[in-house]
């Protein structure tokens, strides 16, 4: 019998099984940030255990408020901080080199083909995109995996997701999973992984990629794993060129993380790619999705291009594809934020920058805070915001705010028009 | 072993995420007592007033995907500040459910129609209930009647609750 990705990266991770179904795995990165982590980090020095299990495994970063917005914030900012440097972290990203975390470490090269990641954050199952086990844990959790190096998860069943078909224009992996999380509903997947597979997948950049593996957690999963390949060793090679002599042999060593052919899963799900539209949330809830054109017209207060799923330099380029030479709708205000420096200054080389300010956008540095209404563009009750976020919950962005998710595309087309809209890159049935 | 007993509180809907168990602004407070007024404060559910309602309870019955979205395990820490260990669902969100158990705290799963059941005889009474991680059976009264409810409870989740958490159990194993 054949394994899923998932069997293969906990068979090789296994140091226990403290009831038949449960796994121990060893961890090979613990990324932390100075929300979840502080907590941890002082319950550490209270109990005396003040260290950390590998320091080369343990990456920090401040991005879900930076720079500090408060007293509060500062405090946080500086628990990491002291942390990393009393435990010699040296891979610690302070503000003015810090990016959203789910950006800036695979931007690094922190994630590779089977490697099994945790950190204090829902939003971890991105870096499965890396052919990973990359699961989100509470404080507890990571608190453990600093300490040792371990955590405890379910041997997981396995979802496969197979998506063939060449994506329409217009229509990008944002669509594709918000799609996906209506089919699966918002815990269809919950304790399980998913495994995507197919030809869309195989011709995706390792940017949509993320975007994918992203949102796994808003249907539940635990994780939501892409198959490695050329790609992947592309994306990675200034990082590994030195262990490998070439780019196949690298292929070669990751490719026995991918699935085997016979491997069994829980239920598949097929999907054809060339019969996908932009769509967009309209509830309280990820699961929520219409076609955009059901809410064209819809007025929103607030547009934002950013965040750990749309904020890479791929969204800014489709983004300011459409914003070129246009401004934004002068009854709204429109927020973009590069989720990484390294994007920021590619942004800026590009020209993207200029597009977007020329067009009356807010152009803030690389932070989660928009997105989870802590800073840098929280909303007012009553206040609609389109957004190239991941959740939709009530109060999310702001209480009493209200959140449409959708794709960059649509993002920069709505806030031209003030309302939600069809990107002008998507050609199909327009704004019905 | 916490306290797993107490008045219920009834939150009858499903998909209650973390982000109303405890709005993000909140997550800036670097200790978990200072989370304490701000139980629930988001929740979405007509009627419910988390000012007066949350106050005494040592339980939640609710229905299905409690705990879901961010991993934010001061859901769990704001409950526990506010006496509650212990929650009663069709099912959790997965990291919110491990979140629980790492803390000594109790998820306890039941079948919808005894979830639907424990609503129907004992929302909007004076209902209080008391779980024993030992026998596995969740006990449920109020002025008028008991009722027994058996669950599952995983060998590891039950050392887990027996320990007080992850880090105590696994200090000295690993």
């Amino acid at each position: 019998m054949g394994k899923t990705t998932a069997q293969k990266i906990f068979d090789a991770h296994r140091v226990d099984v403290p009831e038949p179904g449960i796994s121990v795995l060893s961890l090979d990165r613990v990324f932390c940030h100075e929300i979840t982590t502080p907590i941890a980090i002082n319950d550490l020095c209270a109990r005396g255990m003040d260290r950390v299990f590998d320091p080369a495994k343990i990456k920090a970063v401040i991005d879900h408020v930076s720079p500090a917005k408060d007293s509060k914030t500062a405090e946080q900012g500086k628990v990491l901080r002291d942390w990393a440097r009393r435990n010699h972290i040296q891979d610690f990203y302070d503000i003015g080199r810090n990016g959203v975390c789910h950006a800036i470490f695979p931007e690094k090269g922190f994630c590779r083909p089977g490697y099994t990641i945790i950190m204090g954050d829902s939003h971890t199952c991105t870096h499965s995109a890396f052919c990973c086990f990359a699961a989100g844990v509470g404080t507890t959790d990571l608190e453990l995996g600093i300490l040792k190096g371990v955590c405890a998860f379910h041997d997981p069943e396995t979802i496969q997701i197979r998506v063939n078909g060449k994506l329409p224009d217009g229509v990008y992996a944002k669509d594709l999973i918000l799609t996906i999380i209506q089919k699966l509903t918002v815990n269809g997947a919950t304790g399980k992984v998913i495994e995507f597979c197919g030809s869309t997948i195989d011709s995706m950049s390792m940017e949509a990629r993320m975007t994918l593996s992203n949102m796994a957690i808003e249907a539940g999963a635990t994780s939501g794993i892409c198959p490695a390949d050329m790609t992947t060793v592309e994306y990675l090679w200034p990082f590994i060129k030195d262990e490998f002599k070439t780019k196949e042999d690298a292929l070669r060593e990751y490719s026995r993380w991918n699935a085997d052919p016979d491997a069994e899963y829980a239920s598949t799900l097929e999907i054809d790619a060339s019969q996908l539209e932009p769509v967009a949330t309209f509830g309280y809830k990820p699961d929520q999705v219409k076609p955009v054109r059901e809410l064209a017209g819809t007025r929103v207060d607030q547009v934002y291009i950013g965040s750990c799923t749309n904020g890479r330099i791929e969204d800014l380029r489709i983004a300011a594809k459409i914003l070129q030479g246009k401004k934004i709708s002068p009854e709204i205000r429109a927020i973009v934020s590069p989720a990484t420096p390294h994007i920021f200054k590619q942004a800026l080389d590009e020209g993207i920058i200029d597009i977007f300010m020329d067009a009356g956008f807010c152009v803030t540095n690389p932070t989660c805070g928009a997105c989870l209404g802590m800073s840098n563009g929280v909303l007012a009750s009553g206040e609609v915001c389109a957004s190239t976020t991941n959740r939709n919950f009530n109060g999310r962005m702001g209480k009493g705010g209200m959140v449409h998710l959708m794709s960059p595309a649509t993002a920069a087309a709505t806030a031209l028009a003030g309302t939600i809209t069809n990107s002008p890159l998507y050609h199909g049935e327009r704004n019905a | 072993m916490k306290n797993l007993s107490g008045k219920i509180l009834f939150l009858d809907r499903s998909d209650i995420n973390t982000d109303e168990i405890i709005p993000a602004k909140y997550l800036t407070e670097l200790s978990k007592e200072a989370l304490k007024p701000y139980c629930l404060e988001d929740l979405n559910l007509p009627g419910f007033n988390p000012a007066k309602d949350v106050q005494g309870k040592g339980a939640i019955v609710t229905r299905a995907n409690f705990g879901c979205g961010s991993s934010r395990e001061h859901a769990p820490w704001v409950l526990e500040y506010n006496n509650i260990n212990l929650v009663i669902a069709e099912n959790f969100a997965r990291i919110f459910r491990q979140n629980m158990f790492n803390c000594g705290m109790m998820c306890i799963e039941l079948p919808p129609e005894q979830i639907d059941e424990i609503f129907r005889v004992f929302a909007g009474t004076d209902a209080f209930c008391s779980a024993d991680p030992d026998k596995a059976v969740l006990t449920i009264s109020n002025d008028r009647e008991t009722r027994e409810y058996p669950f599952h409870l995983g060998s590891f989740d039950k050392a887990l609750v027996k320990a007080g958490g992850w880090i105590n159990y696994a200090d000295k194993k690993y």
